[in-house]
């Protein structure tokens, strides 16, 4: 299985992630869908899509709970024969991150929630200092997403 | 919690040396009722519990041993016993080293018949 990562500092944590909950796949992204680091995936279209499902959860979950008066919710679980997802936001300091965890039945929801705590919180520690980032613009934008997809898939 | 879990957690609790206990989801690792100390964790000794019992449910399989009826897993700085129950469930005990693991035993095994 393979781990790839678009921001550096994201590698070690994630590492550490997989090896203590046994997760099959990991995404971590922004609440936009870009994805910074993943394991497990090996193509970028079944990457790209499950980034855009996790977000869009994300999302939808964040406009229910304020419909219903709650600042946000916590972690989503779903629950499959074979497979769960755990789906949650992990909160940095420039902002959230949508981490999604697939496993299997060689782990449980409970590890993965109690390992998952962990994770956001070396997430936290090893991200770098607060910095001033540009504004997207049109014409960076496909060639910033040709390099994302580059460093994940090395291609 | 329901009352009857309720009532069979202060049991156990009643017990010298407890330090708290818990229903688990047996599958998930996650905790449906606990009476618990404020120092304990109970996300992590329930996931852990789970996980454990999994493993030794497996080992106790492939030896041909049958069914686990309960679990003791001493260590320098305290006891952890596991009993299963109905409804896919686990009673979970954190207890100090020198508990009398016998009386546990009795009330998680009447914490386990509560659940059914």
């Amino acid at each position: 299985m393979t781990t790839t990562v678009v921001e550096p500092w994201t590698k070690r944590p994630l590492t550490g992630y997989v090896a203590q909950s046994s997760a099959r796949l990991v995404v971590v992204m922004t609440p936009a869908g870009q994805v910074l680091a993943q394991h497990g995936f090996a193509r970028a279209v079944d990457l790209m899509g499950v980034a855009a499902l996790g977000a869009a959860i994300i999302a939808s979950s964040g406009a229910l709970a304020d419909l219903v008066g709650e600042a946000t919710f916590g972690a989503l679980f779903h629950a499959g024969q074979r497979h769960g997802i755990h789906l949650a936001a992990c909160h940095m300091p420039r902002g959230s991150l949508v981490i999604l965890t697939v496993f299997g039945r060689e782990t449980s929801i409970g590890l993965v929630e109690f390992f998952f705590d962990e994770f956001a919180a070396a997430l936290r520690a090893a991200a770098p200092a607060d910095r001033e980032r540009g504004p997207v613009l049109a014409e960076n934008f496909e060639a910033e997403l040709g390099q994302s997809l580059a460093s994940l898939f090395g291609r | 919690m329901s009352p009857d879990l309720e009532r069979a957690l202060d049991r156990i609790s009643r017990v010298r040396g407890v330090r708290g206990s818990m229903y688990v989801a047996a599958d998930d690792g996650i905790v449906v009722a606990r009476l618990l100390m404020e120092t304990v964790n109970g996300k992590a000794v329930a996931a852990l519990a789970a996980s454990l019992a999994r493993k030794v449910e497996g080992a106790a399989a492939a030896t041909g041993a049958g069914r686990v009826r309960f679990l003791q897993m001493d260590a320098a700085d305290g006891t952890l016993l596991i009993a299963p129950a109905p409804r896919d469930l686990l009673v979970v005990t954190l207890a100090d080293p020198r508990v009398n693991v016998g009386l546990c035993r009795f009330e998680m095994m009447r914490a386990a018949e509560a659940a059914a």
